[in-house]
């Protein structure tokens, strides 16, 4: 009896398995083919000396290259500048949008949320040049503005200018990336329990110890998800720099990802590429740990 | 402090009038694409700009279109409308397998689909041009296409949507005989069309703006996009604002208004999407 009904199960779960399977498949197929196949490839290939005439095992070489590459010190450096910079400046300003549009009436929040998504849909390339020209040494609105308002006395190369050029990739960045946050932001502020607001409320906290005890923490999965998906984003900026200023001047804009393109696609480098490219991925798997270990201790108490 | 009547502080002031500058701000680089395809060369040199074109003409555009500007408006079309329906399909199936089925190995095929999410996309680039290289699809559309819908955003996001189906619309459905393919057609599709719509849209706009992409998979001429194309122009008569505004504006336009249609949609897909941790 017990065994026929085990049998019975076993005969479930393996049409169940088939059915799922093959619902499955399709997207199995470009998944395992498009994402996971590649993946391997990247990490195979970053043991070979891999270019259009070479192909030779030299196991940890290009990892050992890699750090005595002073190119790629740099872009590393500059990358972590654009992801220490970007993240923390994208998570409190949707954050402060956020919580300045949820209030409103439907209407205005529809509005302003599409407005700030803007830079987003527009697309990186149109963005790229609209900005490429604001900033142009002789053309550009920042010269005239700027020099309008006598903060400047001469125009300045923006883009062309080891002092400025990353500034200008980290701020064009920033607009580009704060849409998907501020969504995010308006959508859990909207789900955090309305009881336990109305009941702080009438304790008499201001909206101030309202917004840290009740909804600071109840939206921080939210701020988790914010900060991981922009380091990811911040650490893989390559589309700026390829169109605004190639990784110039003098090397003060190059990314990781800049310098992957360049070295595995110009240089026709691949192995080296590849094994530059498994380490960003290991650098941003390292972030998200430390940022859900941080979260994670801030919810706590 | 606050008395539950509704009024207008100092504070609220403060804050729509900081949100009405930021809003102004950040939609002055697509005004600014929009005008400065109209001026004509002394117009884009100005040293004074001009706020509002004095003189606005086509020139730009007609200068524009002297390329192939309309070959590369159409591939991006096509990409994006072949991207989003394989994605879509696939996904809507994979995800309601991966909600609604007991399987043999679900955990860990979940697990796999979570962890390529957090995965940076853009280092896979190297060995897929490899790969679509050998397959002899380099140079075609489909270079493209199938990588996008291969990224399991999709999958997920589906998983999330058909999470709400009901499971007893289902054991009614089996015990009433329906079969495997017909409960899928009949009711977990009904169910999750907001879903469906979400994704749509959301991969079209990815897929038409993922340049990076677009740029290692295609760079003969018959095969540009129009964010290739306007990068292009951009790499050849670096000065030449006008015309390159008029391809900005070409290749963004249509796309705002696609997004201004469907952004409730939109909203929806970006919400259930985000990964609860």
């Amino acid at each position: 009896m017990h065994n026929s009904i085990s049998k019975r199960s076993r005969a479930l779960i393996r049409r169940e398995t088939i059915s799922a399977y093959l619902f499955l498949l399709p997207s199995l197929i470009f998944f395992i083919g498009f994402v996971i196949v590649p993946m391997f490839m990247c990490l195979g290939a970053s043991f070979f000396n891999y270019t259009m005439t070479d192909f030779e095992f030299i196991g940890l070489g290009n990892y050992v290259e890699m750090f005595q590459d002073s190119i790629f010190i740099k872009a590393f450096v500059n990358t972590v500048v654009i992801v220490v910079v970007a993240v923390p400046a994208v998570t409190v300003f949707s954050l402060w949008v956020g919580a300045a549009i949820y209030p409103m009436h439907a209407v205005s929040r529809s509005f302003f949320r599409c407005v700030f998504y803007l830079p987003v849909v527009t697309g990186t390339v149109a963005v790229a040049v609209v900005w490429k020209w604001m900033f142009n040494k002789y053309t550009g609105l920042f010269n005239y503005v700027l020099d309008g308002a006598g903060v400047i006395d001469q125009n300045i190369s923006w883009l062309g200018d080891e002092k400025t050029a990353l500034w200008c990739i980290i701020l064009i960045l920033f607009t580009t990336s704060i849409g998907q946050p501020i969504v995010l932001y308006v959508a859990a502020l909207g789900n955090v329990d309305a009881s336990l607001v109305e009941a702080s409320k009438v304790d008499g906290a201001t909206n101030l110890q309202t917004f840290w005890k009740i909804k600071w923490p109840s939206i921080m999965p939210t701020t988790l998800y914010i900060l991981v998906i922009t380091t990811i984003n911040s650490f893989q900026c390559y589309a700026l720099i390829q169109l605004l200023t190639s990784g110039g001047p003098n090397h003060s804009t190059d990314t990781i990802m800049y310098y992957i393109y360049y070295q595995a696609f110009k240089l026709n480098r691949y192995g080296y590429g590849n094994a530059m490219g498994v380490f960003l991925a290991i650098v941003i798997a390292l972030f998200s740990i430390i940022q859900f270990r941080l979260t994670k201790a801030g919810n706590v108490d | 402090m606050n008395s539950g009547v509704k009024k207008t502080s100092t504070y609220d002031v403060i804050t729509m009038l900081a949100m009405s500058v930021l809003a102004v701000l950040f939609i002055f680089p697509v005004y600014w694409i929009i005008t400065g395809s109209f001026k004509d060369a002394a117009a884009i040199n100005a040293a004074i700009p001009q706020w509002f074109p004095q003189n606005p003409n086509l020139e730009n555009f007609v200068r524009l279109f002297k390329n192939p500007a309309l070959r590369w408006l159409f591939n991006s079309i096509v990409i994006s409308i072949f991207a989003m329906g394989l994605t879509c399909v696939t996904a809507a199936m994979a995800g309601y397998a991966l909600a609604k089925k007991r399987f043999i190995g679900q955990k860990v095929l979940f697990t796999l689909y979570i962890c390529a999410m957090a995965l940076p996309k853009q280092v896979v680039l190297v060995p897929l041009l490899k790969e679509i290289s050998f397959l002899n699809l380099h140079n075609t559309l489909w270079a493209v296409v199938l990588p996008t819908v291969g990224w399991p955003f999709g999958v997920f996001l589906m998983k999330q949507f058909s999470e709400t189906i009901p499971t007893e619309m289902l054991e009614a459905a089996r015990i009433d005989g329906a079969g495997e393919v017909q409960t899928f057609l009949s009711i977990v599709l009904t169910i999750v069309k907001p879903g469906i719509g979400a994704l749509a849209i959301f991969t079209f706009i990815s897929t038409w703006n993922d340049y990076f992409l677009q740029l290692i998979m295609l760079n003969s001429k018959e095969v540009l996009t129009i964010s290739l194309g306007i990068a292009k122009l951009q790499a050849e008569m670096s000065n030449d604002f006008g015309l390159i505004m008029a391809g900005a504006a070409l290749g963004s336009v249509p796309i705002i208004i696609i997004f201004l249609m469907f952004q409730k949609y939109f909203t929806q897909g970006i919400t259930m999407g985000a990964v609860k941790g």
